[in-house]
This record gives structure tokens, sequence and C-alpha cells, in this order.
């Protein structure tokens, strides 16, 4: 190659991506892979094909329960199970995870209830699951602040002289941000032992990955003295071989690895999004025939699986969790309203300390009207839409999926 | 006339800049062939060319950054931060590039860029996405900031910004979007003697009892508090501050002069927000005029909470109703706790006259 004159493959094709189980569920070798996925058979890939059917179910289940108006928004993963099943099963428990917003399929693999991921989106909590157990953050909603955060672990875990690896997700929208950027600079100057584990769903909101990049995300790594790999992001056997593979160079003290998972975002960012207005349907089709369960499938039927009872075990396991999450997200608690003030700092702060009081004696008002004008209890949806003084509802926003109108029912005769 | 939401009127406002000087160009995430997230820039790349509306890869820093390098070769850069929570990547070239380039260089250098944010909550979103992070730029010296509250004067200020020789940070509260009002969408901004500057307060609703002091959304929640006071016999004088940096302290200080009280309310939290910034500018300088303490009522000193929780944090009609009766010494929320400055200053008869 001459100065000034390499013209790079175009980011989002996939020729050249490491792939085990093809579109339409035919197995090929590759020496690359293979030797790390001999244990896998039949049954166990039955599993997780099972994991990425559960988890499918979950996000369409949520994406039904936005539209009810029981989630404030949903960001689907439809199109990503392989990517995140194949690698979320490679981890071991003492692995630690940073994930972007739409890891719900890693977060299942870690046993994370699914609740918990649902509190978040309800907007009942600023996140649902304790990180320290599980060993995985709570969704980062800043585009790629988490893979610092992975480096500096990763880090932490290189000096305790342990082996456990880190892993951080991202998207390919999250490659131009500088922390990005600099978390790969860190952990290639600390030897830091995380994998970086971008899923190219190639579109950022409206944009294309080609705004984002010129040339294939992996290539990226390289440039920082990463080592890197592309991989079939819909191929759940080669997202877990690939994954494997990092995994084991990671943990062995060569520093840092990067995975580029080729795969698609088939919804919409978040149910707030619309696709149609910038997304050519063709391109859908064309990702729709490379479906991460489809092939699966195929192939286990080519193996001699009766596809009916196949789909059957499919649809129970599936059944079974969607119906305990519509059944329990109802149930969710909203936070009572001197919960504000929770967790703010660890240690005592006596600013804050005195807003709580104040706003408990402000809200006091309402009780005391309360017990005259048989209104909600205080702390409990204390403050209806109709407002005393006014006789309506004063300061609605538009579309607040949070629900309850503000505004309140400040006694005229009781306040003043 | 014609009736259009507070998003339209922003996004007329945009192509009218783009049509008078070829200079201005947007940049941001998503707002090209999408429109932006809100749509306040739909249609305008379809309608100028992908060389004046430019999708930026998706890094905040990068999008002002790259600004900056246009401005220095002439252009007038509209950047568009997508929401409020996601500006502290670039907070680094704002505070440290965008606001001190002119200063550093000894003028020779302008920075006409305007960053547009939408901002504040009320919209049930989650994290990051209902911050009002107005202070950190009202505080930095060589920014001017500014947020128009309806949609007239989103159409009017917005080109002002652009048109302004100094950066700007321009305040969208985006809980306003879906307003709609009648604007002139005639009128140039420039010549047109109706047309406020940019850097003026402006009285919304006159009164006499006490001066209310606002800006973006809580401009209409002031107003509906202050029509709910008139229903009880207390005249509320409400002042949208259109400016934050620099402060139209002339304006404030006339109101006060009149009225005696000074009440300032924001979604942002209280310590270091505009309504210290205000309360101590109005004592300074009208401290004989004043009956009573100026009060504040605000956003918490939280970080702003899950949606299930945010019409606590925000101030509504109520609450600032009764900042309304701390100011003026009626009883209120915190009659009667220690140290409550309505207990320490006493009772509300006006000692003027």
């Amino acid at each position: 190659m001459s100065l000034l004159d390499s013209t790079p493959p175009a980011p989002g094709s996939d020729d050249d991506v490491l792939r085990l189980i093809g579109p339409t569920g035919e197995r090929t070798a590759s020496p690359d892979l293979d030797p790390w996925v001999s244990d896998v058979d039949d049954a166990a890939l039955v599993r997780l094909l099972t994991d990425m059917a559960v988890v499918r179910r979950v996000d369409l289940e949520a994406t039904a329960l936005q539209r009810q108006g029981q989630v404030g928004l949903w960001p689907p993963l439809l199109g990503q199970e392989a990517a995140q099943i194949g690698s979320a099963r490679a981890l071991r428990t003492d692995d630690f995870i940073f994930p972007s917003y739409r890891e719900t399929g890693v977060a299942y693999c870690r046993g994370v209830d699914m609740l918990e991921v649902l509190r978040l989106w309800r907007g009942a909590a600023l996140s649902g699951w304790d990180p320290m157990e599980f060993g995985m953050g709570t969704a980062q909603i800043v585009i790629g602040a988490q893979t610092l955060h992975a480096a500096g672990y990763a880090l932490g875990t290189r000096l305790d002289g342990s082996d456990a690896a880190t892993i951080t997700y991202f998207g390919d929208g999250a490659t131009s941000q500088g922390d990005v950027n600099e978390a790969m600079v860190f952990a290639a100057s600390f030897q830091a032992p995380v994998l970086f584990f971008c899923q190219n769903n190639h579109w950022a909101i409206s944009e294309p990955v080609r705004v984002q990049a010129h040339a294939p995300l992996a290539g990226r790594a390289a440039g920082f003295g990463i080592p890197s790999v592309r991989v079939d992001g819909n191929d759940v056997l080669a997202c877990l071989a690939a994954t494997r593979r990092a995994l084991d160079r990671v943990r062995s003290g060569s520093g840092p690895a990067f995975i580029e998972a080729v795969t698609y975002r088939m919804g919409p960012h978040t149910t707030a999004d619309d696709p149609t207005r910038y997304r050519d349907p063709n391109e859908l089709d064309l990702w729709k025939a490379r479906d991460p369960l489809a092939r699966v499938e195929a192939y286990l039927v080519s193996r001699g699986h009766d596809p009916e009872e196949l789909r059957a075990q499919l649809q129970r396991a599936a059944d079974e969790v969607a119906a305990r999450l519509r059944r329990e997200v109802v149930r969710l608690p909203d936070p009572g309203p001197l919960d504000l003030f929770e967790h703010v700092y660890a240690a005592p702060h006596e600013q804050l300390e005195r807003e709580r009081r104040e706003y408990a004696l402000y809200l006091a008002q309402f009780e005391d009207q309360a017990q005259f004008g048989d209104q909600a209890q205080f702390g409990d949806q204390a403050r209806t839409g109709d407002d005393a003084r006014t006789g309506k509802n004063p300061d609605g926003g538009p579309g607040a999926p949070g629900g309850a109108a503000p505004s309140a029912a400040h006694g005229t005769e009781v306040a003043r | 006339m014609s009736g259009i939401t507070f998003a339209k009127a922003l996004n007329e406002g945009l192509r009218r800049a783009m049509e008078r000087d070829p200079k201005v160009v947007l940049m941001g995430e998503d707002i090209g062939r999408l429109g932006g997230v809100f749509r306040i820039t739909d249609g305008l790349q379809k309608d100028f060319g992908e060389h004046r509306v430019l999708d930026t890869p998706l890094a905040e820093s990068g999008i002002v950054g790259t600004a900056v390098g246009l401005a220095y070769r002439g252009y007038r850069p509209v950047v568009e931060i997508q929401f409020d929570g996601f500006v502290y990547p670039a907070f680094d070239q704002i505070v440290a590039q965008v606001a001190k380039l002119h200063y550093r260089t000894r003028g020779r250098v302008v920075m006409p860029l305007t960053i547009r944010i939408p901002f504040g909550g009320g919209i049930g979103s989650p994290e990051h996405h209902s911050e009002a992070p107005e202070a950190y730029f009202a505080h930095t010296a060589g920014l001017r900031v500014v947020s128009p509250s309806n949609p007239q004067e989103a159409f009017t200020m917005i080109q002002q910004a652009i048109a302004c020789p100094d950066p700007v940070v321009f305040f969208e509260p985006k809980r306003r979007y879906h307003d709609t009002a009648e604007v002139d969408l005639d009128t140039e901004p420039a010549t047109d003697p109706r047309v406020l500057p940019m850097g003026s307060a402006r009285v919304v609703r006159p009164g006499t009892d006490a001066t209310l002091v606002v800006y973006g959304a809580m401009v209409k929640t002031a107003l509906d508090a202050a029509a709910a006071a008139a229903d009880e016999g207390t005249s509320i004088e409400v002042i949208d501050l259109r400016s934050l940096a620099p402060l139209d302290s002339a304006a404030l200080e006339a109101s006060v002069r009149r009225t005696g009280r000074l009440v300032i309310a924001h979604e942002a939290p209280r310590t270091g927000g505009l309504g210290a910034e205000i309360a101590a500018t109005v004592t300074e300088r009208c401290f004989d005029y004043l009956e009573h303490a100026p009060v504040r009522v605000t956003g918490f000193d939280i970080p702003y909470p899950p949606a299930k929780s945010e019409r606590h944090h925000q101030p509504d009609l109520d609450r600032i109703l009764d900042g309304v009766d701390r100011v003026l010494g009626r009883p209120n929320s915190l009659s009667g706790v220690p140290g409550n400055v309505a207990e320490a200053q006493g009772g509300g008869d006006d000692h003027r006259a």
C-alpha cells in the first residue's frame, strides 16, 4: 500500500465477517472459531436459541407495554439477539459488564429479573438491578461513557491479580465519541483486560454507519494496538466462539481486544422514533433474511429436530416470561415524593436535609386538606390534576408518560 | 399571521436565517433527513442541501469543536445538541474555546456560533433528557445565554442569536415545543422596532404586589400562577427574563422598585442557579426598595429524578404561589419554621407608600 492510497471496504458490508451458521442454517467451518465451540452440542444450541426467543419476546412485550402506557419509552433489541446472547453466554460470573441501554439480552443471561430492566423505562427509578450483585452496570444512556468505566474496572482487576475479564457493549454510533476512543487508548496503555464489544447495528437513530465510519469499525482497534475481529453478529454460535476466544486472550494478560459484531437494528431506535422517515424498507427485508433465530432453527431442523416441537418449546419458554412481565409490571411501585432526596449523597448533607424537611412541610398542607376534603393521601399521589385555585389543570406538559398530570389541590382554605 | 407551534416557529426562524446568510450552516445529530428528534430542522436539508444541513457523527465535542473551525473560516454554524444532558461532552469546547476565542485573540477571531439546546423536563423522559444546565453557561464569560418562552419569540430570537457576533447558547423549552400561537412571520427582527433586543427582559403581565421572574417553560406556569393569584386579589408582575446572560438588570430593578418584592422560579436546582444571581443583583441595587428578602422557587438540589417523580421536582403553580405567600409574609408552607425568612421579617403590610 502506498502512502495515502488505501481504499477501505465499505463499513456496512458483511462479506468479511467470521461465521459458523449462515442465514439459511448452513454450518460452515472456521478454523478460527470452531475450536472454541467444540463443546456446543445440539442441546446447548437449543438453549441458546431459547435464550434468544425469550429475550425477543421480552422485547416485544416491552414495546407493547410502552404502547399501553405502562412503560414510558423502550429501546428495542430486535435483531440483535444473537450478538447479545452469544457474547453474554461466553462470560464467567466473576466477569464484569458495562453495557449501553439496549443490552436486555445480556442482562437476561446475567440472571437479572426483566422487571428490573423495565423499572428504568417505566420511569420509576434511574436504574433497576444492583450492579454489584449481577456483575453488570446499569443502563448507560450517555453514549459511550461506559467504555471508560470498563477500562478502569479492568485495570483494577489487573492490579488485583485477578483473571476476571471486563466487557463493554456499545454501538456503531458510540465509536465517534471521544470517550470510546479514549477508552481504547487507556486500555491499551495499561494493557487492561477489557473486551470492547461493538454491536454495529448499522443505525445511530437516523444516521447510517457510514456517517460514523468510512472503514469497518473493527479496523479502528488496530490503530490503538488492540487486536480485533469482525463477526457475524446474527450468528449466535460465532458470537459465542469469538467472545470466548477474545476473553481467553484478555484473561491471559495480553491486553484488550475488540469485537465488531455486524448486526442490524430491526426496530426503531426507541419507541419514540419513526424509522420510516429515513430507512429504505428493502434494507429491512435484506436483514430479515439474515434473522438470528431463524437460522439456528433451520440448522437444528436440518439435524433432525422436529420444527413443530422446537417452536412449541420456544413458545412455552417465551410465554412464561412474558406473562409474568405483563402481570408484574403494573405492580412496580412509583417512588414516593420524598424519595427525591434519597441517595444524592452517601454521607449526611444538611442542606439537602433542609430541602427535604421543607418539602415535607409543603406536602403536609395537602395532607391536612386530604383529611378534610377526602383527597388522596400524602405520599400516595397526594397531588391531583385539579387545582383548587384555578379549577383547571394548569401545567400539563406534552405527552408525559410518567402519568399523573402535575399540580395540586392546594387548599385555599387550609393553606392560606 | 398564522397559528403555528413553537417547534415550527423555530424552524421558520432557522429558514429565514439561512435564506438571509449563505454562511449559516446547521450541524447536529439526526437533524438532516430525520429533521431532528424534535423535528425543529424538518425539511431544511431537503430545501438547502446536505452542504448546509449536516448530519454529524455522534459526538458532541466533535460537533462544537468542528463548528469552531467553521467559524474561523467565516461560517455561522448553528449546532443542535440533541438533549440538555448530552451537552457535557461538548462542555470543554464551549467553555474553553467557544467562549474564550474572541478574548484570547484580542478580538481578531469572532465566534458567531449558536448552540441550540432543548432543555427542561416535564415530558416523562429517561435520565439526561430533562435537565436545566443553563447556569453552567451563564457562569461562563464570553457566552450569551438566552431562552425564548413562546412561538413568536422563538421565531425572532433564533434569528437574533444567529445574527449575533458573539456565541449564543440558545435554550429551547422542550415541553413548550407543541404550544401553538399566532406568529408574525413577516417581521424582520433586525429592523422591526416592535421586536425586543435579544438581551432584554419583558414584562409579560404587569402587577403591583410582587415581581415574579421566570424564563423558558416556566413563563407559562408563572402566568397561570399570576392569574390564579389575581382571582384572590393579589397582583403579580411576571417578567420573562429571555436573556439569562447578560441579565437585563434595569428591567428587574424597575419592576422591583414598583413592587418591593421578588420571587424567582426556575426548574434548575437552587444552588448556584440563576435565581441566586438575580436575587443578589436585585438586592445589591434595590435593597432600599425591598419589603422582604427575595424568594427562590426552584428544582431541588438533586440530580434530575425519574419521570414518575419529576412533578415533585419541578416548580408548579402551587409551589410558585407558596413562594408568593412567603414573599408577601402570608401564611405559607414554612410558617412557624425557625429561620424561615417569612417569619423573621414578619407580616406583609405594604410599608412603602
